[in-house]
């Protein structure tokens, strides 16, 4: 009908003005306080949502979730966010819906990434995507009462709305939660619970659309060969599923037909328990996504909540120091995650353990560094809004690493000098020398997992998985955050999108991180003694309004959206909790692509692919 | 290990001539038993969530976890021995660990490594959060720790090994895979509405009764305390009576299974002629009950005086009784 508007660079404004003008009444621009990007009529999101694609050139949907705003303006909406592979800033649209019957066409025609993230605002919110292929709980098991995400929902433990709550503030009464519940567990049932169909209804919803018996459309065929399908389950507890990850394939004979992720078996609430947290409690909690790579998932929510401070009066971005440490903490734990990453990925094709005890015996020392700065090996929490919450120590000491009985201890920049110019240089070139030419792992890698670029980005995937395609996508170039713009190093690409080049762009990132780090040092050198921490800000008040910080985690594009909103006095004043907490966990979204990866290989390559993404369960199901 | 450290199961009433040590040993069949049980404790190879990592870790060169053993990490649970529930259990996979545990020949332990395993840690007031795996399955040694270091882990397996030192064989509630019949398998919780503890089953449907019938159900008052009002009086008050809704709490599963394990003692006594003298179990020795001294106090209130001379006899009553 119209001509395309042929917008495929420019700024976020231009392609907003070009989207009001050709779908005049259709897109509205979000006018609220402290929100961006624009709100698209339902009925034409598709439409709209396909020009953005195609006309405007947002070809990569990184998140879709959905907000509650029960208590506000008694609507539920579906937020977008859509980027250039080519980089820059996100185009945000929202659709808006009722909460009651409430429905939003689904977008997975235009990107099927958006699967399962619908899914799991079906989950989560209840709301309905017609056109979704497999609207199906995600998280949760089919049957669960109630959606728990929305605001009017409460759990079993339920207390008070906010934290802190008034039961456990210091003078008041404590009490524990199961003190309440009358049956001592953390359950509740509705009131017309049905006691004659008490029954497990998740697997038969399950299995049902998985295809078993015989293939009858090869039952005429004279020369095929008549074979059985047959169903097999993996998981959740099997030790190649890096977690509690479940899969259930269909084979034919040992070819993969069908492949169905299961998920939600460390679902453990975690964008709930945010929306009751002060945002400063949410840090802890980001630890424990991506639990091997605690440091990035600190920064990115940091981020997050720093860009809506920042529209504040009393802020203060952080000192060029703790930016500096942030980065190098960042690095180190990139490299932690591909050792870890590929000692696991040949632990699934077969080499048990060997290589990965290899692989992550240089973990140790930067734990043990992490430890001496934050106090935790795994969980630091250490970042703060404003900066990092302690310098680094000028000493690494600690019983935990007794040498002939005596303490170790060392001068910090000397150990972090040795560890980066040397110790994991050497070990890098260790693992590529003992793996790389390996027969074994060339043939059973090389070719298989294919994933074309094209692909790769509709399906959302981010990360070595989507650079391993072809596309030089790196958030810490596309769209720059901290100190990276001035430092030196390039974005690790390899264009056969299989799984040995997913393991080389991992060696390949890992002698990048160094390069990096090599340049942190002399900057840590020169800024000695500067602050890293701001006025301290314990329980601030947030500005009103919506932000998505996103940094390029080891696993891929890791997003928070934060809204900070409250009702009636508490949005005026600014409010301490986070309305909305949203993680797009890169996880999570690769899985999406994992079906369509399977297809068509044998049933032992599927462990192995699966291992090349590196997943980590506690970000895939939050 | 080459040699067989065979002094370290000797029993002091019978002494060995110095020289024979190495080569002979007298010992009682529960100090074996505990002996090699210990020595070969195969965790069951099962990560759950972060707690995962650092027991890898503990697996991994640094720590190594071999040297107690333990190294022999079986995927199948029907080869193992010890379940270490390492991270955060959901509602969603409680279900397979309990029918995981009961795959497990038994002997079998638990050990709930952190702070989620053990009482739902951070995530406890989460809609899909198991507060603690003893909620199902009986613990054996909590770690704690969020997550346990692998140092932890190494400790609390070691005391795990101190628990199976101490257990004896003539004592039927420290091992009661010995006892008579099969033991009875843990039921597995079904997914409704809400997970359901097979066991709670009752009490569900007096809740949902209730529900129907327009009663308020499901909320359970706590006794009105004032937060300022107990400063000065010191006097024991009479505890406020619970609810009617609170006192059907108790698991009428459990003292079933009480019940007949106790018959099958009594019958297996009588079957032994009455050689077993009437006073020979003390006190169970779970390592979660608290010291059974406490409850045997009279109910006034009074504080009791210590009496040193009791307290040493005490003392030295249960020392001859290990013996």
């Amino acid at each position: 009908m119209d001509k395309p508007l042929e917008l495929k660079t420019g700024t976020i404004a231009d392609a907003i003005a070009a989207l009001k003008e050709k779908y005049p009444g259709a897109v509205k621009d979000d006018s609220r306080q402290g929100y961006s990007g624009i709100v698209v009529d339902k009925s034409k999101l598709v439409e709209v949502a396909t020009a953005i694609r195609d006309e405007l050139g947002f070809d990569y949907l990184s998140s879709a979730t959905g907000v509650d705003y029960f208590g506000i303006s008694d609507h539920m909406e579906v937020v977008y966010h859509a980027y250039r592979t080519s980089g820059g800033a996100a185009l945000v649209f929202k659709a808006q819906t009722g909460r009651e019957n409430a429905e939003i066409p689904s977008l997975t025609p235009v990107w099927p990434g958006a699967d399962f993230q619908e899914r799991e605002i079906w989950d989560l919110y209840g709301i309905k995507f017609p056109g979704h292929p497999n609207l199906k709980r995600i998280l949760m098991w089919e049957g669960f009462a109630g959606h728990p995400m929305r605001k009017d929902w409460k759990e079993a433990y339920y207390e008070e709305e906010h934290k802190p709550f008034g039961s456990r503030w210091p003078g008041g009464w404590v009490h524990r939660a199961e003190e309440l519940n009358v049956y001592g567990h953390n359950v509740t049932y509705p009131a017309d619970l049905d006691l004659s169909k008490l029954n497990d209804a998740s697997e038969e919803a399950l299995y049902s659309g998985m295809g078993l018996g015989v293939n009858v459309t090869q039952l005429d065929d004279e020369t095929a060969l008549k074979v059985d399908r047959l169903v097999v389950n993996l998981g959740p507890h099997h030790p190649s599923t890096h977690g509690v990850f479940r899969m259930v394939v269909t084979l034919n004979g040992e070819t993969i037909e069908l492949l169905e992720p299961v998920m939600g078996y460390l679902h453990r609430n975690h964008e709930k328990i945010g929306e009751r947290n002060t945002f400063l409690h949410n840090m802890p909690f980001t630890d424990r996504l991506d639990y091997i790579a605690s440091m990035s998932n600190n920064l990115g929510y940091a981020l997050a909540v720093e860009q809506l401070l920042a529209r504040g009066a009393r802020w203060q971005p952080p000192s060029y120091r703790a930016e500096v440490i942030r980065v190098l903490m960042v690095e180190l734990t990139r490299i932690v995650n591909h050792y870890w990453a590929i000692g696991f990925f040949l632990n699934d094709l077969g080499a048990f353990f060997t290589p990965a005890l290899y692989a992550i015996a240089e973990r140790e020392k930067i734990l043990d560094f992490f430890e001496a700065t934050a106090g935790s090996r795994m969980m630091c929490n250490y970042m703060r809004f404003g900066g990092v919450f302690k310098d680094i120590p000028e000493r690494i000491r600690g019983v935990a690493n007794l040498l002939n009985d005596q303490v170790r201890d060392f001068n910090t920049m000397d150990y972090l000098t040795e560890l980066i110019n040397d110790r994991i240089p050497r070990s890098i070139d260790e693992l590529d020398r003992l793996l790389t030419d390996s027969e074994i792992i060339r043939s059973r890698c090389i070719g298989v997992g294919y994933l074309p670029p094209e692909m790769a980005v509709a399906y959302s995937c981010a990360g070595p998985l989507l650079r391993a395609s072809g596309v030089p996508y790196d958030v810490r170039r596309a769209e720059p955050y901290s100190i990276y713009p001035e430092l030196d190093f390039d974005v690790a690409v390899r264009y056969n999108g299989d799984l040995y080049d997913r393991y080389l762009l991992r060696l390949d990132e890992m002698r990048e991180s160094v390069r990096i780090l090599k340049q942190v040092l002399p900057r840590l050198e020169a800024t000695k003694g500067q602050n890293v921490f701001g006025p301290a800000q314990h329980t601030p008040r947030v500005p009103v309004g919506e932000s998505y910080g996103r940094v390029e985690n080891p696993k891929g594009e890791l997003g928070y959206y934060v809204v900070s909103n409250g009702i009636g006095e508490e949005a005026s004043k600014g409010p301490q909790n986070p309305w909305r907490y949203h993680v797009r966990a890169p996880s999570f979204i690769n899985l999406t692509a994992l079906g369509a990866m399977c297809k068509g290989h044998k049933v032992a390559d599927v462990v192995a692919i699966l291992g090349s993404i590196d997943i980590v369960l506690g970000e895939t199901d939050r | 290990m080459s040699e067989i450290q065979l002094r370290e199961i000797h029993s002091t009433e019978f002494p060995i001539p110095m020289e024979l040590q190495d080569n002979l040993a007298i010992t009682s069949l529960s100090k074996i038993y505990n002996w090699a049980r210990r020595q070969s404790m195969w965790p069951l190879l099962f990560g759950l969530a972060c707690c995962a990592i650092e027991m890898i870790a503990t697996a991994a060169s640094r720590y190594d976890l071999s040297r107690f053993g333990m190294e022999v990490m079986r995927g199948s649970p029907r080869q193992s021995d010890l379940m270490i529930v390492s991270g955060t259990v959901t509602k969603k996979m409680v279900v397979p660990i309990v029918r995981l545990y009961n795959q497990m020949p038994e002997p079998r332990y638990v050990l709930a490594m952190g702070a989620c395993a053990s009482g739902g840690g951070p995530f406890k007031e989460g809609y899909n959060v198991v507060s603690g795996i003893d909620k199902y399955v009986p613990v054996d040694v909590y770690v704690p720790g969020c997550p346990p270091t692998p140092q932890a882990l190494l400790y609390g397996l070691i005391a795990l090994q101190k628990k199976i030192d101490g257990q004896s064989l003539a004592n039927m509630d420290d091992v009661p895979w010995y006892g008579v019949g099969p033991s009875e398998p843990t039921p597995i919780p079904v997914l409704g509405p809400d997970i359901i503890d097979p066991r709670q089953r009752d009490l569900i449907r007096q809740q949902a009764e209730r529900a129907a019938a327009g009663l308020p159900y499901a909320v359970r008052e706590l006794p009105q305390i004032k937060p300022a009002a107990p400063k000065k009086a010191t006097t024991p008050k009479p505890t406020a009576p619970a609810p009617a809704v609170a006192t059907e709490a108790v698991d009428p599963a459990k003292a079933e299974r009480l019940a007949k394990r106790e018959a099958a003692l009594a019958k297996k006594r009588a079957a032994e002629g009455g050689a077993a003298p009437a006073a020979e179990t003390p006190a169970p020795v779970a390592e979660a009950a608290p010291a059974p001294a406490a409850a045997a106090e009279p109910a006034s209130g009074e504080k009791p005086k210590f009496d040193k001379a009791a307290m040493l006899e005490k003392i030295r009553q249960r020392k001859a009784s290990k013996q």
